[in-house]
């Protein structure tokens, strides 16, 4: 079987008048099913433009990239809709539910555009809130729900179209460090069933309760392993358990 | 979901439709009210015959006439064409009742002239061919004569004075408008033969026929031609002019004058249309991050074109309905008030400008949701 993210060589090079940017340099990294990756870099590290590739939101300069064992380097944009609408859910810093849309129909959404019935939309959005605690809220809009709430919304949003790979964007950026803990607690539980997910993070605390810690700095990885090899990370650790 | 949208922004969704509303509501008005006048002028004539052509003789030569014997022979070689002939002769001069007295005019007509001018007699008979034979001193008078000289009911057999000749009274013809002077019910019919005596055996100048076949009219005109050329030898000295040739005439003239006048209301559909795509475009970049968030789900760039062209479309189907029922109650108001008829605005104008109200929609939406849909996801999702 091949592995579910298999970036080879990639560069996402921008021109800003007669320098060239190098947001990622040459990076190569492999994903399996069923891990949980945590990408952390500084701001401006390259971790971002690293996920908008693997969320196909944003294509590579140079490199490969196959996702699921085919190729996307050259999908159109349409085609990318169709890969991120079927294999991929995100889950945003700023949560990114339509504020105008009930929570259902926020979590029905990706299910929509994914061509469903309307009763289906509405078995597999409910079943989705319910994952995450949810039903009752289900004809609550956005704004009437705390953050921590919305973040769970976001991530109901993004189990709805059952991807192959959860990427999350800071996800517990925009929470206090309480809400923050149960979103990860929660990130922990869809791993234990069996979710691959990457986390994409500066926090080093966060970074260390996945598995493995892939880091980079200026558009480089300068480590992959488990988190407790990481210098930094597991020094981080360390001084948790200290407290 | 187009509708939610639309109802969120209320006082801007209202405002952008107002251009459509405006413009449709003037194309239905004008188109309404131009029919309503055609329809008017077209009845007035209609009331005169469609089928009558009217021969005027501007020669004074002895040569060059056509008396009503002529006419007649000329007739009756060509029944297939024409179904009747009356000369139309008019005497000026005081018309004298009792005490009362005024200037007036008598016409002097044939037998046949109350049918080719669709008059009816209410009381007593028309001119009748024995009275032209024996160019008898009979007339028939309008109401307004009969109210004015005699009162109501009292005329049959009655005497006026025109030019100092007496005449009886033989027939009242119905009331056509309201019985007052100058209007269709103020007329005196004498015997054309006796109108020819009182004009000092005058020649007869002018004629009224009535065509058999209102759709064959120019084929009529030209044999009519024809005779009247071999008779008078130069057109410069008479003249034809068919009603049906009058009507269509003025049909055309309305028409393009409708047609130049809902060019100009389309402008302002156009302004509406161009109106719509403004906001449009406001809205795809105010609703950038959605549109990013969308795509970030897997929305393809058809499903954001829908998204926008449909809300477009809603927003000028709205406009077009509402414009439609606007127009179509000005217009039925506007009739009532300035033609004082009843205007139903066609069915036709409504179906077109409710597509046309559509197409702009869809036609002004289109390059909006175009740059929607072609929004960079990454791009879109970054806007603040």
């Amino acid at each position: 079987m091949p592995p579910l993210v298999e970036l080879k060589d990639v560069y996402k090079i921008y021109k800003m008048g007669d320098s060239e940017v190098h947001a990622l340099d040459g990076i190569s990294l492999t994903i399996n099913k069923g891990e949980f990756v945590a990408i952390i870099g500084k701001s401006g590290s390259g971790k971002s433009t690293c996920m908008n590739i693997i969320g196909c939101l944003d294509v590579a300069t140079h490199g490969t990239y196959k996702l699921n064992g085919k190729d996307i380097s050259n999908y159109t944009d349409d085609e990318l809709a169709e890969v991120r609408n079927k294999m991929l859910g995100f889950i945003f810093q700023q949560y990114n539910l339509l504020p105008k849309l009930t929570l259902l129909e926020n979590v029905a959404l990706p299910l929509l555009y994914a061509g469903l019935s309307d009763e289906e939309q509405k078995e597999r959005a409910l079943a989705s809130l319910e994952k995450v605690g949810l039903k009752e809220k289900a004809k609550n809009l956005p704004s009437q729900l705390s953050g921590g709430q919305q973040q769970r919304a976001s991530i109901a949003r993004a189990l709805a179209g059952h991807p192959s790979v959860i990427l999350a964007d800071e996800p517990t950026g925009a929470l206090d460090s309480r809400t923050g803990r149960e979103v990860m607690n929660f990130l922990q539980q869809l791993h234990r069933e069996g979710n691959t997910i990457v986390l994409i993070t500066h926090d080093n605390s966060i970074a260390a309760q996945a598995e493995r810690v892939v880091r980079i700095t200026d558009g480089k990885i300068v480590y992959d392993g488990p988190a407790e090899g990481d210098e930094i990370v597991s020094k981080q650790e360390k001084a948790g358990a200290g407290e | 979901m187009a509708m939610a949208t639309i109802w969120a922004s209320k006082v801007r969704s209202f405002l952008t439709m107002l251009g459509i509303i405006i413009g449709i509501a003037a194309v239905i008005i004008l188109v309404s009210l131009m029919g309503g006048l055609t329809q008017q002028l077209t009845d007035m004539f209609d009331d005169l015959g469609t089928n009558t052509i009217q021969v005027a003789i501007m020669s004074r030569a002895e040569t060059k006439k056509v008396d009503p014997d002529e006419m007649y022979e000329f007739l009756d070689e060509n029944k297939d064409l024409f179904e009747d002939v009356s000369p139309n002769i008019s005497v000026s001069g005081t018309i004298k009742c009792g005490t009362e007295n005024e200037s007036g005019t008598a016409t002097g007509v044939s037998e046949g002239y109350a049918d080719m001018k669709r008059l009816t007699v209410e009381q007593g008979r028309f001119i009748q061919y024995s009275d032209i034979m024996n160019i008898s001193k009979v007339c028939v008078i309008g109401t307004y004569q009969e109210q004015n000289f005699f009162g109501k009911g009292n005329a049959l057999g009655q005497t006026l004075k025109i030019n100092g000749t007496v005449y009886t009274v033989v027939g009242v013809l119905e009331e056509k408008e309201d019985s007052t002077s100058g209007s269709g019910d103020d007329a005196i019919y004498i015997p054309y033969s006796t109108a020819i005596k009182m004009n000092k055996n005058s020649t007869v100048s002018s004629y009224i026929l009535t065509a058999v076949d209102e759709d064959r009219i120019t084929e009529t005109t030209a044999v009519l031609k024809q005779f009247l050329n071999q008779k008078i030898g130069d057109e410069d000295y008479y003249q034809v002019i068919s009603m049906k040739e009058m009507i269509d005439q003025m049909t055309t003239m309305m028409n393009s004058m409708q047609t130049v006048l809902v060019c100009i209301a389309g402008i302002s559909l156009l302004v509406g249309g161009i109106g719509i795509m403004n906001i449009m475009l406001v809205s795809v970049t105010e609703r950038t991050r959605e549109i990013g968030i969308r795509k970030s789900l897997g929305a393809k760039q058809k499903n954001i074109m829908m998204q926008f062209v449909i809300e477009a479309g809603t927003v000028s189907c709205i406009g077009g309905v509402i414009g439609i029922i606007f127009g179509s109650l000005v217009s039925i108001g506007a009739g009532k008030l300035l033609l004082d008829s009843l205007i139903a605005p066609s069915v036709v104008s409504i179906i077109v400008a409710f597509t046309v109200s559509v197409a702009i929609g869809i036609g002004f939406g289109y390059l909006p949701a175009k740059k929607a849909a072609q929004l960079n996801p990454i791009d879109a999702l970054r806007y603040d």
